[in-house]
């Protein structure tokens, strides 16, 4: 569906590209790194993966995708693994083009040593937005105020994948001597996105029942 | 769940709350390098001991609900969250007075439990935006009760994620509870217990009020009023 409108990728990848100049002249900074660098990157990812969640859904809710899910005979599971995989490929697209960017715009030390590195944080972090992000979205998509809710409600979920994120990207993105991958962060992220996505699994039936 | 009665329940939390409070101004030693302020301590850690379980709780009753489809096991579910809520005002507040006398700071980010408390109360502060805006009461409860679970498990999560961040300042009451001394541990025992009981008052009376205003609706409604 995403292929046909191209609605949501292209806006989350300019929106993080243009969220990097606004920090540029925000911080008022030519380049940055360590912990600040990870948290800037974080921080824009979030927020331009938080214009996927948003989207996920509206086009099923609006125009009756949902109905027609429930006539088929499968699993509901099965829509929201669909989901969060068409989310996770959102985010991989995105950190496509908007960690380059980062580098390219924003990033201090050089970014080809550090991205060996940067990869396990990022599928992990991916991982924890796309479970959490999916079950948001559906969520929050037939509600009023449903773009207001949904971001309301993601962030904090989210902080801890935030924390985990950013904390175990930060020595990478050192500018001397850049150190190793926090193990224990990633095995934070790791157990984190394993209890969201069971919770996501087996809570999702239940906003699908009407 | 049958529910005691309110007045049993009601006599019995300001009996505790008379005990504890003597308890803490009477008997309690005055805490050697804090002084008198430590006695917020006594009013602090309980309430929030006692929200944090109010949000996990309402988290299980949320799967009672979801199990049974019972709309009743929703209204304690929506109750106990709303008290939770409120009573997170409170712990908010206290916490901020006590760092402030404590710390000299009104906020201090590299104290995890202040930090991880905030952000549950964040998230929980959207359950009512989210549960009204939804008109159809079935699933107005349903989508409820989904969020309730998932935020009654961030709860720990939450807290584990921000402990490992940050470096320990807060004094550690629930892992270190050998160091403090017996009377002030049984006063805080004591203090634990009265704002359980106050937190279940408080529940019941506004499930009481609840359950009257929807009998009320359904009364009026048969009688024709609208």
């Amino acid at each position: 569906m995403e292929l046909r409108t191209l609605e949501s990728v292209p806006g989350m990848a300019l929106f993080a590209v243009t969220t990097f100049v606004v920090f540029h002249f925000a911080l008022d900074q030519n380049t940055v790194s360590g912990q600040e660098a990870a948290g800037i990157l974080w921080v824009t990812l979030l927020f331009a993966a938080m214009l996927g969640v948003n989207r996920l859904f509206v086009a099923d809710a609006d125009q009756g995708g949902f109905d027609g899910f429930l006539l088929a005979p499968v699993d509901r599971g099965a829509l929201l693994i669909a989901k969060a995989i068409s989310l996770l490929a959102y985010l991989l697209v995105l950190e496509l083009v908007a960690v380059p960017a980062f580098g390219l715009l924003l990033l201090g030390p050089s970014l080809g040593q550090a991205l060996p590195g940067l990869l396990a944080p990022l599928v992990l972090g991916d991982l924890g937005v796309a479970a959490i992000g999916t079950l948001i979205a559906a969520l929050a998509v037939r509600t009023r105020a449903r773009d207001l809710l949904g971001p309301m409600l993601t962030l904090p979920l989210l902080v801890p994948v935030v924390i985990g994120c950013a904390r175990a990207t930060a020595p990478l993105l050192q500018a001397v001597d850049p150190g190793g991958l926090p193990l224990r962060w990633l095995a934070t992220l790791a157990l984190y996105d394993l209890v969201f996505g069971l919770i996501a699994y087996a809570v999702f039936d239940f906003l699908l029942e009407d | 769940m049958r529910s005691p009665s309110l007045r049993a329940l009601s006599i019995s939390t300001v009996a505790a709350f008379c005990v504890a409070l003597s308890l803490v101004f009477f008997y309690a030693p005055i805490e050697a390098e804090e002084g008198f302020l430590q006695k917020i301590f006594y009013l602090h850690v309980p309430l929030a001991i006692v929200t944090l379980s109010g949000f996990v709780i309402g988290g299980l009753m949320a799967i009672a609900h979801l199990r049974t489809r019972d709309q009743r096991w929703d209204l304690r579910s929506y109750v106990v969250i709303h008290m939770s809520l409120i009573l997170g005002v409170a712990v908010l507040v206290t916490g901020s007075i006590w760092a402030r006398a404590s710390w000299g700071h009104w906020w201090v980010w590299n104290e995890p439990t202040l930090v991880s408390f905030l952000i549950v109360f964040l998230l929980y502060a959207t359950y009512q935006p989210l549960r009204f805006a939804i008109e159809d009461p079935e699933r107005q409860a349903r989508y409820a009760s989904v969020f309730a679970i998932t935020a009654g498990a961030f709860v720990p999560l939450n807290f584990i994620a921000v402990r490992l961040s940050a470096s320990f300042v807060h004094p550690r009451v629930l892992g270190s509870s050998s160091n403090l001394p017996g009377p002030m541990m049984l006063t805080f025992l004591v203090s634990l217990g009265a704002m359980a009981l106050l937190f279940a008052t408080l529940c019941s009376y506004e499930l009481a009020a609840k359950r009257t205003r929807i009998l009320l609706k359904a009364r009026s409604r048969i009688l024709g009023f609208q």
